[in-house]
């Protein structure tokens, strides 16, 4: 796993170099060089710098969150199947950015949105955390998500059905399709310090990640503290998941799709899962967005869209694998 | 058993005075009172609904006592970190769904989660805790094998062993040979016998009344609740303690238990 973690190290510094390279204007790889070191032309350095740098960085930070999120939600709930996207918890956060949009808090400081998507992911992870208490059915998670999904997702529409305008509805819809489109670096780092917090709280809490592999009562008999876990994980995943759709909307799947792939390679355990999903699922979203921006359509595709487009029958292949015995 | 498990700690006994636990308004143990030694396995019996899981959780402190107390070596179980009380005694629960199909290493190395072991970086006591726990529990060939493709005897010596590498002092276990054939029921029993004649306590929860009696010291006969008898096989089980206990006719005999039939 050593050599494979390197390896995926390696492929997120290529992809995200690679994005430098690619777009409208292709760009020779010396030309990009220089430019990321400060030299090169004025118009080389504003593209690659101000443009194409902090959307790929975007992509990758809103990926890593969202797959560090996916990988602790399926330790904590013991299912494949949790996500922020699936267990309703990015509509919920993205509802809160959409409301700041809304009543026109975003205008007053650059912090109201990250703080806005924030809230609204804790209220989603604490929501499904709590009903998580309540039952052990990872199906029954999985509709209060469906439910969750539902409602915010009524709201937001309700909104953008009374927008004041057609400047503030254009921007509600970008939050609700999901994009990186241009970002720059103050917004990275307005949600940065969000971002490493949650995946701080997740990293220090990931070895009762696999405590919970026993089911509760076995890991508690092991010496986890159960509501410690719970408190630190829906922490987490609400900072890293807020941060991520304050950056960039709703994105499901990638949440899903990464930690999927790498579980296998260490060995099931979901510890072990956490920071090779979040280099994975940032390497996936950079390299959609590349994709994304070399399509030539009319209109850029929305990261998001394509994100469902690919990520959604990749859910419904998992969830068809499972033999319900597991629930 | 093959090679030698290291002797657990030291370890003076549980104590359980008066114990109750409930379920909203509903009694499910009423002022249970025992005692378990070191070196001693006692078997707790009873019927479906009699009691005995919320016996163990409100021992634990799994499930909220209303009244009454549990302690080892007189530090009370209920006040203790999970991190201390996975320390002084390992729990098998009745049910042990296991999420992911981790390899079998990994699963017995969950039981120094305590000691602060990170799976797939076992060092120097967590590694040797989790071999010798591998090894007493015959698991050495299968040490590699993902969970998920193992058979439910030796699922079962999995358990035992995630138990038995917390190198806790006092063993509690749901029916820990439920669902096994009578061979793995001898295997598994065998290996909580020897814990026990190591210097543990080990407190089981038996459906077969012919497997308690050959292996334990005391048993604890729970019905509705409340523990009705608590001492050794020769003087708590007779014909007349099984239709108490199960309403069944049956025969005891020395060694031999015989369940004739419903009343």
């Amino acid at each position: 796993m050593r050599g494979g973690f390197a390896a995926l190290t390696a492929a997120c510094a290529v992809a995200l170099f690679a994005a430098c390279l690619l777009g409208s204007t292709p760009m020779e790889a010396e030309r990009v060089l220089a430019a990321l070191l400060g030299f090169g032309d004025a118009s080389d350095r504003l593209v690659v710098l101000q443009i194409r740098l902090p959307r790929a960085l975007a992509a990758f930070a809103v990926g890593a969150a969202l797959g560090a999120s996916g990988a602790a939600l399926q330790g904590l709930l013991r299912n494949p199947l949790a996500e922020p996207g699936v267990l309703g918890i990015s509509a919920v956060a993205s509802l809160g950015a959409t409301g700041a949009l809304y009543w026109g808090f975003a205008a007053v400081s650059a912090w109201i949105m990250p703080a806005a998507a924030i809230a609204g992911a804790f209220a989603g992870t604490a929501l499904i955390a709590l009903a998580a208490l309540r039952t052990a059915s990872a199906v029954t998670l999985i509709l209060i998500g469906v439910g969750l999904a539902s409602f915010a997702g009524a709201a937001m529409n309700l909104m953008m059905n009374l927008a004041p305008n057609p400047f503030s509805l254009a921007d509600m819809i970008n939050w609700m399709l999901g994009s990186v489109e241009n970002r720059s670096f103050p917004d990275l780092a307005f949600a940065a310090p969000f971002l490493i917090a949650g995946f701080g709280v997740l990293f220090a809490s990931r070895r009762g990640l696999s405590a919970l592999t026993l089911g509760e009562e076995a890991a508690s008999g092991v010496g986890l503290n159960l509501r410690r876990q719970r408190i630190a994980v829906v922490l987490g995943t609400g900072l890293a998941t807020g941060a991520a759709v304050s950056l960039a909307g709703v994105i499901g799947f990638v949440g899903i799709v990464a930690p999927h792939i790498v579980r296998p390679m260490v060995d099931h355990d979901p510890a072990r899962s956490l920071l090779p999903s979040a280099l994975l699922a940032g390497l996936i979203l950079v390299l959609a967005d590349i994709g994304v921006r070399l399509v030539p359509t009319v209109s850029e595709l929305k990261l998001g869209v394509v994100a469902a487009l690919v990520g959604a029958p990749a859910f419904i292949w998992i969830a068809m694998q499972r033999r319900t015995v597991h629930d | 058993m093959s090679p030698s498990m290291e002797q657990p700690d030291r370890f003076r006994g549980l104590q359980v005075t008066d114990l109750s636990v409930s379920a909203g308004r509903v009694t499910l143990v009423a002022g249970a009172s025992f005692r378990l030694q070191p070196g001693e396995l006692a078997a707790l019996l009873g019927p479906n609904g009699a009691g005995k899981t919320s016996l163990l959780r409100g021992v634990i402190g799994l499930a909220p006592r209303v009244s009454g107390r549990a302690s080892i070596d007189g530090e009370d179980i209920a006040a203790m970190t999970p991190r201390r009380r996975a320390r002084q005694l390992s729990y098998l629960p009745q049910n042990r769904p296991l999420a992911w199909p981790s390899p079998v290493r990994d699963v017995v190395a969950l039981g120094r989660f305590s000691h602060g072991a990170a799976l797939g970086r076992l060092r120097g006591a967590d590694r040797h805790a989790v071999e010798r726990a591998i090894a007493a529990c015959d698991l050495d060939a299968l040490a590699g094998r993902p969970t998920s493709t193992l058979s439910g005897g030796e699922l079962a010596r999995v358990h035992c062993a995630r138990a038995f590498a917390a190198e806790a002092p006092l063993l509690i276990a749901d029916e820990p040979v439920a669902e096994l054939d009578p061979y793995h029921q001898f295997r598994v029993m065998d290996l909580i016998r020897d814990f026990v004649d190591r210097g543990g306590g080990a407190l089981v929860v038996l459906h077969d009344v012919a497997l308690a009696r050959r292996y334990a010291d005391r048993l604890l006969w729970m019905k509705a609740g409340s523990i009705v008898a608590d001492g050794p096989p020769s003087e708590t089980l007779d014909a007349a303690r099984l239709e108490q206990i199960y309403g069944v006719r049956g025969r005891v005999d020395g060694e031999r238990v015989d369940i004739l039939g419903p009343l």
